[in-house]
């Protein structure tokens, strides 16, 4: 009874892998995330305060809560399949925040629910790591030159903003998702989600000033969907 | 005999019914020899308690409009005073201790005179606001080994640590509380909040001894700008700080700052603290 059993369930893995490579049936979205009307001027950043960070820009840097490109491209938006993929387990290798120049790289860290991360000090002064989440565990620690790497993971998806309470100005964001379903646009505004099987799913838009827009999709075969999303600026 | 297992079967339900729905009524506490039960606090807390942190324990009772520590927000469950890790549950016993002491510079008064079993029915029905104390255990408490000898090493080594940590940043170089990024700390609840001043308070958020010092810096206290350092202090340097940091106290006669103003280099900086008063102590001779 047993042995039938295990070689079902062989038998239906080895269907499962033949399958997937040798007709590729997966989908995808791909598209472009834009911003109508006119941003705020961006808010320029003094770090007189912290001179070892300030000496690494020839000029002053400036806020990145809303990051643009050309033809009104939208950066740093989190586009991901809120509903409709399965919960996935977390890869192995852990995401990386790094604080470089009194600012965190990247802006937005995204990564799965229980996927390690670490947050890495290259600066010459001490951070606090902040982030501030509502439902998963909150801390505070801090982090001084040289001091190992910190640690940890959520349990729960959220986007997390995190702060240093020692530069006023760091401010980002730890995207927790719950699959590997996501991608963040970069300067031109583009987004691709590959490997998706064929099904419905709901897409979201998430950007940390302008709020989040969902779409639906449905995925037949290896469709290739175009879907793009425009977010309206606030002028303040 | 069928219509006996029919009266079991729904006095079972009814059991299993009225249990999930009184859940916080389970909830206990457990100090030294007391057993606090949420149904004794639960009359407590709307006598006490709920005018500040409110009916759903969510901090919002009718006075914290007019409070600028807003109350402590029972249902994030974040906590200043405890002697676990940041980002960890506090123990009974921190709880306790947080509502017989009260938290200085915030509107929470000392309880001292309620008994120590009515604090513990508190806890156990402050406990009832937040699901995390279903799903999550307290931290493990951080190890506070015994205090070593007071001496100049150790508080000038202290005094390296505290520029090295950069706690100035926020505390200030002689303590006051007016680092460079004072002015811009805020809390969870994006409320102003000043970093403490060493020179005019004796009293410390979470305690008045040596240990409670070690502890506030090496847990963190969460929902404030004040991180943890346990990652980065080693015990024995943890004390050296706390040595340091009680000569920033110049109002406060400790052994500490006895010893620290016997030197030279303590004496200038005392004398200089004690004359000037001002908040940069400037025009100081």
């Amino acid at each position: 009874m047993r042995v039938r059993k295990v070689l079902v369930v062989v038998a239906a893995l080895f269907a499962t892998l033949t399958m997937s490579s040798a007709r590729p049936q997966n989908g995808g979205i791909s598209g472009r995330v834009t911003f109508d009307g006119t941003p705020a001027k961006p808010r320029t950043i003094d770090m007189s305060m912290e001179p070892s960070c300030a000496k690494q820009y020839a000029k002053p840097v400036a806020a990145e809560n809303v990051v643009t490109g050309p033809d009104n491209a939208l950066e740093n938006v989190v586009v991901y399949v809120s509903a409709g993929a399965p919960d996935e387990p977390p890869p192995s290798q852990p995401a990386i925040l790094t604080q470089k120049g009194c600012r965190y790289a990247p802006h937005i860290l995204a990564f799965q629910v229980n996927q390690d991360f670490e947050v890495v000090n290259d600066d010459q002064t001490s951070h606090n790591i902040h982030p501030l989440p509502s439902s998963n565990r909150e801390w505070n620690k801090s982090q001084p030159p040289g001091a190992p790497p910190i640690e940890d993971k959520y349990a729960r998806p959220e986007f997390i903003p995190v702060k240093c309470n020692i530069h006023p100005w760091m401010k980002g964001t730890l995207a927790v998702m719950k699959n590997s379903h996501y991608a963040i646009t970069t300067g031109d505004g583009e987004f691709k989600l590959q490997n998706l099987p064929p099904g419905n799913y709901a897409i979201t838009a998430w950007h940390e000033s302008y709020g989040e827009q969902t779409q639906q999709v449905s995925i037949t075969g290896s469709d290739s969907k175009t879907m793009n999303f425009v977010f309206k600026a606030k002028p303040y | 005999m069928m219509r006996a297992h029919k009266i079991i079967r729904f006095a079972r339900i009814a059991v299993f019914i009225f249990a999930a729905a009184s859940s916080s009524a389970a909830q206990e506490s457990h100090i030294a020899r007391w057993t606090g039960h949420a149904d004794a606090g639960k009359q407590l807390y709307f006598r006490y308690c709920w005018g500040c942190h409110g009916f759903r324990g969510d901090g919002n009772g009718e006075n914290a409009q007019y409070l600028n520590i807003l109350p402590r927000n029972f249902v994030a469950a974040t906590f200043k005073c405890r002697s676990t890790p940041t980002g960890t549950l506090p123990t009974d016993e921190d709880l306790s201790r947080a509502i017989e002491r009260g938290l200085v510079n915030s509107n929470m008064p000392s309880w001292s005179a309620l008994t120590n079993q009515q604090r513990g029915d508190l806890v156990a029905f402050i406990k009832t606001f937040s699901p995390r104390w279903k799903s999550e255990k307290p931290g493990d408490p951080i190890q506070v080994p015994p205090e070593p000898a007071i001496n100049l090493e150790s508080i000038q080594h202290g005094k390296e640590l505290f520029t090295k940590l950069e706690c100035w940043k926020c505390h200030g170089a002689e303590g006051r509380g007016d680092g460079p990024a004072a002015a811009s700390l805020t809390d969870n609840s994006n409320q102003p909040i000043h970093p403490y001043d060493f020179q005019t308070g004796s009293r410390f958020k979470c305690g008045t001894t040596n240990e409670d010092l070690f502890k506030i810096f090496m847990t963190g206290l969460d929902g404030t700008p004040m991180p943890s350092f346990a990652d980065v202090l080693k015990p024995n340097e943890a004390w050296d700080l706390v040595h340091y940091l009680r000569t920033l106290q110049v109002t406060h006669k400790s052994p500490e700052l006895r010893l620290w103003e016997s030197t030279k280099e303590g004496a200038e900086i005392m004398k200089a603290t004690r004359v000037g008063g001002t908040p940069t102590g400037s025009g100081i001779n």
